[in-house]
């Protein structure tokens, strides 16, 4: 190191990493001794996801593709620009697209966290299959992991099913049409959706429990069609349900890999 | 099929008639399958990074070629599909970098040596600096990269909702056209709720029936062969196909076109489809088909619970070692969903070539196969 760095790493020893503040927040000196390293990632909340150590080829590039990580990133970039947008959307037809409208004209940076946010959903389902495919083709989802996979498959579920609710959310052509045939699918659930096969064994005669208003598409979307009922049910399913439910998932992912080790060659 | 519009010179119009005949779907598909099997066992000359550059500037040219079609040019320019795009750059990189490494693995262990993984893996790193330095550069990578998707392409806002007018084609998000492509060949009960569903459970079943205890935590083909060609098949072919299908083949009124045929909404194809209850009373016994669908239908459930039943039996014969390894129940797991997982293919091949629209059909209880 030059006698610049020198000065400079002395002057921040002194009056930086040693002052009381510094020590109050961060419990290490600087991480350049193993001990320091070490008590970096484990007196970090955030950090401590990973062990103080891996094996050199866990840390490679092209072993992991980062996926793993770079789905829980998007997960935070979605969140936050998602935060953002809820601040001028209103969930109900009158409002869902001029809100919209506003955000992209009127709002500063609206039409950008817009973008972000949908660009991001879009790159978070491919980051999400890319790291599936990468768990698979390092055979890491094997014993004793294989809980960790079933994990892992719903919390993919849940990817695509976060951007399908936020699909309908704009409320103009595109969404609900999308929203119209994706959901057209389950009216033909086995027994609960009333042109499924089964639902007309289900009742008496001329009485039938499971018609076009009492099965699952009627429940999933509040109405026989894409209407308001759907757009508040998928707005509150996007924005409350799915994310408490990802996030408590992705709480026992990332537990699981610390407890069952990560995947390395024997 | 009417002559692509194409904005290139004369001489390239048979090309252009080359591509659209190629999409058809029977060809395109047939065509994939052959291409998938055939990557397989030559990957050890395809992963070469020269061969591999010349495919992406094959490639490449083909797209910018592709350009010149007034059609495709609309399609690409469309700020949605743009994830399509970038689903096959990223899906063909890590595929790549998968098998480049697997082959090197492959001959290390013909030589004798331990993985390279392995090798690596002797060496214990600190994770502060060695991996949150490539975690926090990558991020910083990938958050320029999306602000710049989102400076450059703007998303879409299309007109208010209007449950009235229908657009044409109506489409799903794009990373549920595989599911809106298998609904041509079955009806929602199966494309829409059975066969999602039966991913989602082969999935989870996938590591409690893999017996095979090789490949943990490196990259390898020779010692995986059967667990990597099958889920490949399935995510690349019956996944990621479909969905370039379903964006860039289906036009209105969700007809077949191709790449650079002009989206006709008044294309018309003669849709004779013909049941099988039909080609089994009235082509073969010469009769008319009986109106009690227990009496017409049973050709389709014998043929059915032949398949289910046949099959298997067939399979515990012809992959014993593999039965006996797993025990009934996860051999039954495992044949069921290749079983359902196959169905696919043959319900389109059998559509492509007899016109055969359902195997059993009874539509008083929409139950139709």
């Amino acid at each position: 190191m030059s006698a610049v760095g020198d000065q400079v790493r002395k002057i921040l020893d002194e009056s930086v990493y040693q002052s009381v503040i510094w020590k109050s927040v961060f419990r290490h000196g600087f991480p350049d001794t193993d001990r320091n390293r070490t008590l970096v990632v484990l007196s970090n909340l955030f950090l401590h996801l990973h062990p103080a150590k891996l094996k050199g080829h866990a840390v490679r590039m092209r072993y992991t593709w980062c996926m793993g990580g770079l789905s829980f990133f998007m997960f935070l970039i979605l969140t936050i620009s998602g935060v953002f947008l809820m601040f001028y959307y209103r969930p109900t037809p009158e409002y869902a697209y001029v809100d919209i409208v506003a955000l992209r004209e009127d709002v500063p940076l609206g039409m950008f966290m817009r973008n972000v946010h949908r660009w991001g959903a879009h790159a978070m389902v491919l980051i999400v299959w890319l790291h599936m495919l990468r768990v698979f083709m390092t055979g890491s989802y094997k014993a004793p992991r294989e809980f960790n996979w079933a994990v892992g498959v719903i919390l993919l579920k849940l990817t695509l099913l976060l951007s399908f609710t936020g699909y309908l959310l704009p409320w103009d052509q595109l969404a609900i049409w999308a929203i119209t045939v994706g959901t057209n699918m389950a009216r033909a659930t086995p027994f609960l959706g009333h042109e499924g096969p089964g639902a007309s064994l289900i009742g008496y005669d001329d009485f039938k429990v499971v018609h076009s208003k009492s099965d699952i598409r009627f429940a999933l979307l509040g109405g026989s069609i894409v209407g308001p009922s759907a757009l508040l049910r998928f707005y509150v399913l996007h924005c409350v349900f799915l994310p408490l439910v990802a996030g408590f998932l992705m709480a026992v992912h990332f537990w699981r890999i610390r407890k069952d080790g990560f995947s390395a060659p024997l | 099929m009417s002559g692509p519009v194409g904005l290139g010179p004369d001489y390239m119009q048979p090309f252009f008639d080359f591509v659209n005949w190629v999409c058809k779907p029977q060809i395109l598909f047939s065509g994939s399958v052959v291409t998938f099997f055939g990557a397989l066992k030559f990957r050890k000359i395809l992963v070469k990074p020269p061969v591999t550059i010349g495919i992406v500037i094959a490639m490449l040219v083909f797209f910018f070629i592709s350009l010149l079609s007034p059609q495709f040019y609309n399609e690409a320019r469309k700020a949605d599909n743009a994830p399509i795009f970038i689903m096959i750059v990223l899906t063909g990189l890590v595929i790549w970098a998968a098998f480049y490494q697997a082959v090197n693995n492959d001959e290390r262990f013909r030589q004798g040596l331990r993985s390279d993984e392995h090798e690596a893996a002797e060496e214990k790193l600190h994770v502060w600096p060695y991996l949150i330095y490539i975690e926090a550069i990558v991020a910083a990578f990938v958050l320029a990269a999306i602000f710049a998707w989102s400076i450059g392409l703007e998303a879409p806002l299309e007109q208010f909702a209007n449950p009235a007018k229908s657009p044409n084609p109506a489409k799903a998000p794009w990373y549920f056209l595989g599911l809106q492509e298998m609904l041509v060949y079955y009806d929602p009960w199966i494309a829409g709720v059975l066969l999602p569903g039966m991913i989602i459970s082969g999935l989870i079943a996938l590591p409690y029936c893999d017996p095979n205890p090789k490949g943990v935590g490196y990259f390898t083909f020779e010692q995986r062969r059967f667990a990597i060609s099958v889920f490949l098949f399935g995510f690349l072919i019956l996944w990621v196909l479909l969905i370039f299908v379903g964006t860039f083949l289906r036009g209105p009124n969700w007809n077949f076109f191709g790449l650079y045929e002009p989206w006709n909404e008044h294309k018309l194809l003669s849709l004779n489809n013909v049941n099988l209850s039909e080609y089994f009373w009235t082509n073969l016994l010469g009769k008319a088909p009986p109106a009690e669908w227990w009496k017409r239908e049973w050709p389709g459930f014998a043929l059915i619970l032949g398949y289910f039943t046949v099959m298997p039996a067939l399979a515990t014969v012809a992959f014993k070692k593999f039965y006996q390894q797993l025990g009934f129940v996860r051999f039954s797991v495992v044949i069921m969903h290749l079983l359902v997982m196959l169905s696919l293919p043959i319900k389109m091949y059998l559509r492509w070539s007899i016109n055969l629209k359902y195997i059993v059909f009874i539509p008083d209880y929409f139950f139709n196969i």
